[in-house]
């Protein structure tokens, strides 16, 4: 198990390294690179720009620049935000409850109907139901994330009037209903993709699952179906679907930054497009930086604890 | 003694093969090519055919619903027929799907062969970059990019393609790897034929189905990915239409004049699902044993 852990953590820190260098060559692209919040500034001509350039470090080659960048990433030295001038983690720490609230009821949502879903069409394959699934899986992720947003909130707040069309509480009510009752359009928007992805997903692990020899011991020892599926089947087939949550983190953040705008959640999406409005760069990579370091520790925690539930891997 | 006879088989010719005739047996599939082809048609020639100028502006016309006179979809905040707007930006979008689909094909393909054909610290640093790019959501990756480049479409085609090559590497690398070993890349060796001949003319032909079934879903995904960047404004610019950015803007006007919304995301939706369509067919024609999305 420890060879195993330290296996896999060595790994996550070269995927780090990766990633930091991927960022440093984004951050490098923007028009002015770093010098970008003085590139605009009328008050200052060429010599200044040189000079505080100088000042900056960024007359040094590029490798050098690299390795006190991200010398500083890991001190948790971020830069500050342009725009309010702010450390940048305390500006990204303040958006991350939100997109957290945001994408743990969409993950709830998607787990829980989609492998329903998936358990079913696996149970009952080629049944009318396992077809409609399949068709309707497929439909739901090629519809934007955005668009189903709008048609929400065409029908349901404006149309109807039942769910608030945007905003995380209504000013002045703080209570939890409130907020529940803000909540639910846009994970459930949010949900649909990752719904139609579990489902998939878990289907194709359920069948796996059920071709097993173990399954058939289990019905030849007599145990009811319903035992079988619930116990020895569903048991097995979740196991994969740990991995693919921690897999699937950026693609719900993506989508959770097209449901935050549509919805005006004040989650990491807003912050990261309005940041991008303001040319406020420092945040947008800080933004860039923090998802993917995200990912990468989801990822490992995943595979982690997939190890501690499956002697298979550990041992193997 | 006996006579042999002799039966003519006749040469089995593409169209009449398993692939194909498996391909053609899924109606899913069949109703996805034809809406493709419908919509191209429609996006080609379209244009031609309505009353309407894209760019017309005729201000006395704004906010018409669908079915005001000849404007068969109504008229967006400035007056511009819709549905002439429609079938342009459905040029720039499937061209930016499309061309995004073999840049990033492309790319991956090379970069797969590559990792899959070498091994050893090359393949390792290739597809760790594989796995670095898909540590970042790609919509964060995607606006960065596009605010650091001009988003011209040509642009935009480039940075998706950047965004989307991982796939197509991850899957041709596994093929490569699984098929350096065979025979006929022995044989390839043993003739003296180079690297490069190996690589790109013996084994990667034999990694073309599962390559065109993930370069079917990368439209689906590119075209999507336009939607979402031009949605919020940093994709296609205008004037030049595009189904995302016909959708920038129409979110104030949900209440008064839902058409603006509806109409270019349905665009979208029945493209892309059609892609989805073709690319799953042709994954159950081409049987690759991938039940992933």
């Amino acid at each position: 198990m420890v060879a195993f852990l330290l296996r896999r953590f060595s790994q996550s820190i070269i995927l780090l390294v990766i990633v930091s260098i991927l960022g440093f060559v984004v951050l490098n692209l923007i028009p002015g690179g770093p010098l970008a919040q003085y590139a605009l500034d009328p008050g200052m001509n060429q010599d200044d720009r040189t000079r505080i350039a100088a000042q900056m470090g960024l007359d040094r080659p590029h490798w050098v620049q690299y390795f006190d960048w991200a010398w500083r990433l890991l001190q948790g030295d971020w830069g500050t935000s342009f725009r309010d001038g702010n450390p940048v983690l305390t500006v990204i720490s303040r958006h991350v409850p939100a997109t957290l609230l945001l994408m743990g009821s969409a993950t709830v949502i998607a787990v829980s109907i989609g492998t329903w879903i998936g358990i079913r069409g696996a149970t009952h394959r080629y049944s009318v139901f396992d077809y409609v699934a399949t068709v309707a899986a497929m439909i739901a992720l090629s519809i934007p994330t955005f668009w189903f947003g709008l048609i929400g909130i065409y029908f349901f707040s404006l149309r109807l009037g039942w769910l608030p069309a945007g905003n995380m509480y209504t000013i002045g009510d703080g209570s939890l209903l409130n907020y529940l009752h803000h909540l639910i359009m846009p994970s459930v928007v949010l949900a649909l993709v990752h719904i139609a992805i579990w489902s998939r997903f878990m289907r194709t692990a359920t069948l796996d699952a059920i071709s097993q020899e173990f399954v058939k011991t289990a019905r030849a020892k007599g145990v009811r179906e319903r035992r079988v599926i619930m116990k020895h089947v569903v048991g097995n087939a979740l196991l994969p679907m740990i991995t693919l949550a921690g897999v699937q983190l950026p693609s719900l953040l993506t989508g959770a930054l097209v449901t935050e705008t549509v919805f005006t959640w004040p989650g990491m999406g807003r912050l990261f497009l309005d940041s991008l409005g303001y040319s406020d760069y420092p945040v947008v990579m800080g933004l860039l930086m923090f998802s993917a370091i995200l990912t990468i520790s989801a990822n490992f925690i995943a595979d982690v604890v997939v190890a501690l539930v499956d002697p298979r891997i550990r041992l193997a | 003694m006996t006579t042999l006879t002799a039966t003519h088989i006749p040469p089995t010719r593409w169209w009449q093969s398993r692939v194909v005739r498996r391909f053609f047996g899924n109606k899913l599939a069949l109703l996805g090519l034809m809406m493709i082809t419908l919509l191209t048609f429609a996006c080609v020639v379209g244009p031609y055919l309505l009353p309407n100028d894209s760019l017309y502006v005729d201000l006395r016309a704004r906010f018409s619903p669908p079915f005001t006179g000849n404007y068969y979809l109504g008229t967006d905040p400035l007056g511009r027929d819709i549905a002439a707007r429609l079938l342009m930006a459905g040029r720039i979008s499937l061209m930016v799907g499309f061309f995004a689909m073999l840049l990033a094909t492309l790319l991956g393909a090379v970069i797969g062969v590559i990792a899959g054909y070498s091994g050893g610290w090359l393949n390792a640093l290739l597809m760790r970059t594989v796995d670095g790019f898909l540590s970042f959501p790609t919509i964060f990756l995607l606006l960065a990019l596009a605010v650091a480049l001009k988003p011209s479409p040509i642009m935009i085609t480039i940075i998706i393609a950047l965004t989307g090559w991982m796939e197509v590497a991850r899957i041709v690398e596994a093929e490569v790897r699984s098929l350096k070993e065979r025979e006929f890349v022995l044989a390839g060796r043993m003739l003296g034929l180079g690297q490069a001949h190996i690589m790109f003319r013996e084994i990667l032909p034999n990694a073309m189905g599962p390559i065109i079934v993930a370069a079917t879903l990368t439209v689906a995904r590119a075209i999507l990915l336009e939607a979402y960047i031009s949605f919020l404004g940093y994709g296609i610019q205008p004037p030049l239409p595009s189904w995302g950015n016909m959708l920038n803007g129409a979110q104030q006007y949900l209440g008064s004049a839902p058409w603006l919304a509806i109409i270019p995301g349905a665009a979208i939706t029945i493209a892309v699902t059609s892609f989805n369509f073709i690319g799953d067919g042709l994954r159950d024609a081409l049987d690759v044993r991938n039940d992933n999305l």
